[in-house]
């Protein structure tokens, strides 16, 4: 059962107070886009063996959706950071290369 | 026979006589026994009879990884199966039974299985069970059903009379196991300051070594526990618990200790387990080894036992197996036995080693006792039936030629040990084989990682395959040390204290016994006890193709009995290895999980059952709705009341009268579970032009408009009434069960998308009480309290306005989901009991009613108004239901939108909402689906729609039903046919959903 620290309040909190929400920074697709671009926005993740970063909500704290980047093969966390953004920060990528040298994850890296 | 000496046993107190009875048979022990120990005093070596077979069992074990003697335990609610004898402390009045036998233990008529073994082979049920496939329902399914599951299930109307509780703690080091090596570890890591938690799965510290022998630090192991419990016992930062396993270890320093307080004194206070939810810094893992059986022909008698189980029921309880124990082995310490049973004054025979080079010091010892050493030796076959009354003497390197014939009563056989790995598996530690000592141990620099990617878990002594008392303390000694640097304290380098014990001579590995042992003695040999899986099922399996572990694993369901292979894993494997012609670790190991052993259900709901299972909601009227009789409802963690039945009423009679008083004359409704969202901001209507398919930014202040909320899907996921407050502010009504999903979904999109917008959101659901009132008087009642102007002029339908009712600062909207006149009345929840007093007695002169869930949905029907949940099922779409009015052309953009652009959401074909009228006024079954012509590719029949809501209507004085059907909208007229549970058809006509009222003017007025 992983542990994440809330980048919001900064608590290091339990999988049973958070609320997993599936992979980070999708590009939304609204009515003018494709078919194509549509259903990749609703339907296709990216199933990584090893560095993945995801959405969570500190949902049975202080209610703030984050980001975590982390190894989904040994659940290593590299860093949290919120949400609003559309990729990840430096400082994050910097840790998951210090850690993964040579990593990728879609356009990131 | 099996019987308590005359004196010994450490652990019993001779002084304290304990009852109990086993099948009703009157027993009696000693205080400090098992109920394993007990009844071997007793000389019950009988203890159970296996799954498959129906063997006569008794224990070959002394302690949790026993596979035989699992017993029923306690009575009525404090009925509990398979509980093993080896680790239930025995206390006075303790009841137990034996199982899986008919009709008693001593004759079963299920041990005629046992001479069908050779037609019960593994994979029996696979091979025999799947043609002809007509068989399956009424002959094998029954037949398996009646032979499957071990022990027996409590009684479904009893309930368990205990209390669990679950109990956090947070530690730098956890230690698991209270042997000497998991003392030696917490005292090196405790003196570094480090915060240290002990947890003992049995009631003894120490483990095996006071029963094993040597000295440390010039003391016996047993003083020297005593002495090191004692200092650990006087650090303020350490923490010890016995009687609790370590049951788990997971993913980022996560453990579970179960901790047994009563079981061993039913009558004390407080709950029965604990369950310790702990995070640990580092966790090292002290669990020990545990000795391996050995394969030979009849393996499983009863008498035959694990040398080290033997010389625990020698030394620990004072008890002995028989008269006279032949000894079997491959390696030294099996040789303690021996001179520990010679010693007690017992007989040994003698003493039958695999080895041609025979053992070391111990071996010598026992020769100058004048036992009778056999070298090179093994056993063909154990002699007897229920229990052992010889062994059979061969070569260990031939066929099992017998060369002699030995009358022993017991047979303490060992096959070498295993060190336990269980704790450092369950998160991903890897393993390696050992050749010396031939087992698996934790392969260094592979621990579990955790958060930061650094090791957390670590073993300590037998456990990390240290076999001596002198190597396994050293190890356990830099390893608490280590554990408590790595958590961030300053260990100091601790050197444990000197251990003096007997060199031994090295094991010689013995999967098999003799080497070639013919078939008709293999497969009489045991690997797995429990499950009856023998050394010929998994070379069959072999055979077969099966080279997978996993896959052997299930075939022959080798170790997935409750003791999860234990004792059966590594024969097992062996076994395997041997017979696909690969090495051990080639071939590996299954998976090991939690629990290390079974934990009760109790313990893992905690406190969550009964009025605890989950919170309940209360609205602020609840106790009014309790003292008028209300049947409830539990609507998501919210109690509503169904309806209120009055004197003889049934609840069908109750919603009746209810809805007749709406529709004639004046109803009451408590709706404060009713969600209540505020939204507010200068992005406020931007906002909710997003979430709603219709346009809430032209809303003006002090209007209500009807919207309905889309997941991104395009699915209908929400509906209710939006009032506009001011410029900045909006609340959204959501459904009693959406307000927190719903409001979620608002900060999800507020915090992950539009983050740039300026709204915020408040859920305000409990700050109000809600009330409608509602009916053709409705408004003469608020008139008759004054204190605002609530005329069709000042307050028309659709709008909301604030003032006083009463004196009682309200918000009223003007709002219907009944089509009634209808007023919602929102008040701080603190005047909500009052002010619904005030409008009862106020209303009495039109017989105002209370009604409860059950009527408001029968009105919101007659009137075809959809409900979340019942016309909506998640692929739903507000187009299909007749909502198009309700969606913006106009917007852009809203969730949903664009999913509803898909081909298949635009299809013609979708099933749509219309009414249902059966032709002869019945209630149309629920959840009926209307048959078409045809069948489908799996022989089904076709289906053209089905009913989403059904009701008898007051109103109509008929059935009434809504349901979605295809091409609906355009066959009104058509009479369709709706499946029945009976087996037959219900015609209905399909109609306008609106079935009173169409034209809106009872609302309106
Ligand atoms: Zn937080």
């Amino acid at each position: 059962m992983l542990t994440l620290k809330c980048p919001y309040c900064g608590v290091q909190a339990e999988e049973t107070e958070l609320h997993a929400g599936g992979e980070a920074h999708l590009t939304r697709f609204g009515p003018d886009s494709s078919d194509d671009d549509f259903e990749t926005y609703l339907f296709t993740r990216e199933n990584p063996k090893g560095v993945h970063f995801e959405r969570w909500r500190h949902s049975h704290g202080c209610g703030k959706w984050f980001h975590a980047a982390r190894c989904t093969m040994t659940l290593e966390v590299f860093g949290t950071y919120p949400a609003q953004t559309t990729e990840p920060p430096q400082d994050i990528r910097d840790a998951i290369t210090a850690k993964r040298p040579g990593w990728t994850w879609r356009e990131f890296s | 026979m099996s019987m308590r000496l005359p004196t010994g046993g450490r652990l019993t107190d001779r002084s304290y006589r304990m009852e109990f009875t086993f099948n009703g048979k009157r027993m009696t022990g000693y205080a400090g026994d098992t109920l394993a120990s007990a009844l071997l005093a007793n000389d019950q070596l009988l203890m159970g009879r296996s799954f498959k077979y129906h063997r006569p069992r008794g224990p070959v074990a002394s302690g949790a990884e026993e596979p035989n003697a699992l017993v029923n335990l306690g009575k009525g609610d404090r009925f509990e199966p398979n509980q093993r004898a080896t680790t239930t402390e025995l206390f006075n009045g303790l009841t137990a039974t034996s199982q899986n036998h008919w009709p008693s233990l001593e004759a079963d008529i299920g041990a005629l299985n046992t001479h069908l073994s050779r037609v019960l082979p593994a994979g029996f049920y696979y091979k025999m069970f799947m043609y002809p496939r007509a068989f399956w329902k009424h002959v094998y399914e029954p037949f398996i059903r009646q032979s499957a599951g071990l022990g027996k299930a409590p009684d479904a109307e009893s309930r368990d009379a205990d209390s669990y509780e679950h109990f956090y703690h947070f530690t730098d080091v956890l230690v698991v196991g209270g042997g000497v090596a998991g003392l030696m570890a917490a005292k090196t890591a405790a003196q570094s300051g480090a915060k240290v938690l002990l947890l003992e799965q049995s009631a003894h510290w120490g483990g095996r070594a006071p029963v094993d022998g040597g000295t440390i630090g010039g003391q016996s192991p047993e003083d020297w526990t005593d002495a090191t419990l004692a200092e650990l016992q006087a650090m303020p930062n350490v923490t010890l618990r016995s009687r609790t396993m370590g049951a788990g270890v997971y993913d980022h320093g996560y453990a579970l200790g179960y901790e047994r307080l009563t079981d061993h004194a039913p009558e004390a206070p407080g709950p029965r387990h604990r369950l310790w939810r702990i995070r640990a810094k580092q966790i090292v893992t002290a669990t020990g080894a545990i000795e391996r059986p050995l394969s030979f022909a009849g393996n499983d008698i009863p008498g035959v036992m694990l040398a080290s189980a033997m010389r625990d029921y020698l030394v620990n309880w004072g008890v002995s197996i028989g008269d006279r124990t032949v000894v079997v082995t491959n390696n030294d310490d099996a040789y303690r036995t021996a001179i520990a049973l010679k010693k007690a004054g017992l007989d040994v025979p003698a003493i039958i080693d695999a080895r041609s080079y025979g053992g070391g010091a111990l071996m010598a010892e026992a020769r100058a006792m004048g036992i009778r050493v056999e070298q090179g030796r093994g056993v063909a076959k154990v002699l007897g039936g229920k229990r052992v009354t010889g062994v059979a003497v061969c070569n260990q390197l031939g066929e099992g030629a017998v060369l002699d014939e030995i009358a022993c009563d017991a047979v303490a056989m060992s096959g070498g040990w295993s060190p336990v790995v269980h704790l450092w598996s369950h998160c991903g530690g890897k393993l390696d084989w050992d050749e010396a000592g031939a087992f698996f141990r934790p392969r260094a620099g592979a621990a579990p990682t955790d958060a930061d990617g650094k090791p957390f878990v670590s073993v300590a002594g037998a456990a990390d395959g240290h076999m001596t008392l002198a190597g396994l303390l050293q190890d356990a000694a830099e390893t608490g040390a280590a554990a408590a640097t790595a958590a961030g304290f300053d260990a100091a380098q601790t050197v444990a204290p000197e251990a003096e014990e007997v060199a031994e001579k090295p094991l010689e590995p013995v999967w098999l016994m003799p080497q070639g042992a013919r078939y008709d003695l293999r497969m009489k040999a045991w690997l797995d006890y429990q499950n009856d899986v023998k050394v010929s099922d998994v070379q069959l399996a072999a055979r077969e193709g099966y080279e997978s572990v996993e896959h052997t694993k299930r075939y022959t369901t080798l170790g997935m009995a409750t003791d999860q292979g234990k004792l059966s894993n590594i024969n097992g494997l062996a076994t395997l290895s041997n017979a696909l012609g690969e090495s051990i670790p080639q071939v590996g190991t299954t998976t090991f999980r939690p629990p290390y052993t079974p934990i009760s259900m109790g313990a893992i709901a905690g406190e969550a059952h009964g009025a605890l299972f989950q919170p309940v909601r209360q609205t602020p009227i609840h106790a009014w709705h309790e003292e008028n009789g209300a049947h409830w409802e539990p609507v998501g963690q919210w109690r509503r009341p169904y309806c209120y039945p009055k004197g003889e009423e049934d609840h069908a009679q109750a919603v009746i009268r209810e809805v007749k008083a709406v529709r004639q004359s004046l109803g009451l409704l408590d709706a404060s579970t009713l969600g209540k969202i505020i939204v507010k901001g200068p992005d406020a209507g931007r906002f909710l032009d997003m979430l709603y398919t219709n346009m809430m930014s032209t809303l003006k202040p002090g209007k209500c408009r009807y919207g309905l909320m889309c997941s991104e899907n395009g699915f209908l996921i929400d509906d209710g009434v939006v009032a506009r407050i001011d410029e900045d502010t909006f609340l959204c009504h959501t459904t009693t069960g959406g307000a927190e999903s719903i409001h979620a979904h608002m900060e999800e999109w507020l915090q992950t998308e539009w983050w740039d917008w300026q709204v915020y959101t408040a859920n305000v659901t409990e700050q109000f009480a809600q009330i409608a009132v509602v009916g053709p008087k409705a408004r003469m009642l608020l008139e008759k309290l004054g204190g605002m102007n609530v005329s069709k002029e000042a307050l028309p339908f659709m709008a909301w306005k604030d003032g006083t009712l009463g004196g009682f600062p309200v918000r009223v909207y003007r709002i219907s989901f009944s089509g009634e006149l209808s007023y919602e009345i929102a008040t701080p929840a603190g005047h909500g009991r009052a002010l619904w007093d005030l409008l009862c007695a106020r209303g009495a002169e039109w017989n105002i009613t209370p009604y409860g869930t059950e009527a408001l949905h029968v009105l919101r029907a007659e009137k075809g108004f959809i409900m979340i949940g019942d016309e909506t099922d998640g692929t739903v779409i507000p187009q299909d239901l007749g909502l198009n009015w309700a969606i913006s052309k106009k917007k852009v953009d809203y969730l949903g939108k664009r999913a509803q652009a898909w081909p298949h959401m635009t299809d013609p074909a979708r099933w749509k909402l219309v009414g249902l009228l059966t032709e002869d006024s019945s209630v149309l079954p629920e959840g009926a689906y209307a048959v078409a012509d045809g069948t489908n590719a799996n022989g089904q029949r076709n289906t053209q729609g089905r009913v989403t809501s059904t009701y008898f209507s007051p109103t109509l004085g008929r059935g009434i039903a809504m349901g979605l059907v295809l091409n609906g909208p355009d066959r009104m007229g058509e009479v369709i046919e709706f499946t029945h549970i009976e087996g037959f058809t219900v015609p209905a006509r399909i109609v306008d959903p609106v079935f009173y009222d169409p034209e809106g003017e009872k609302q309106n007025v």
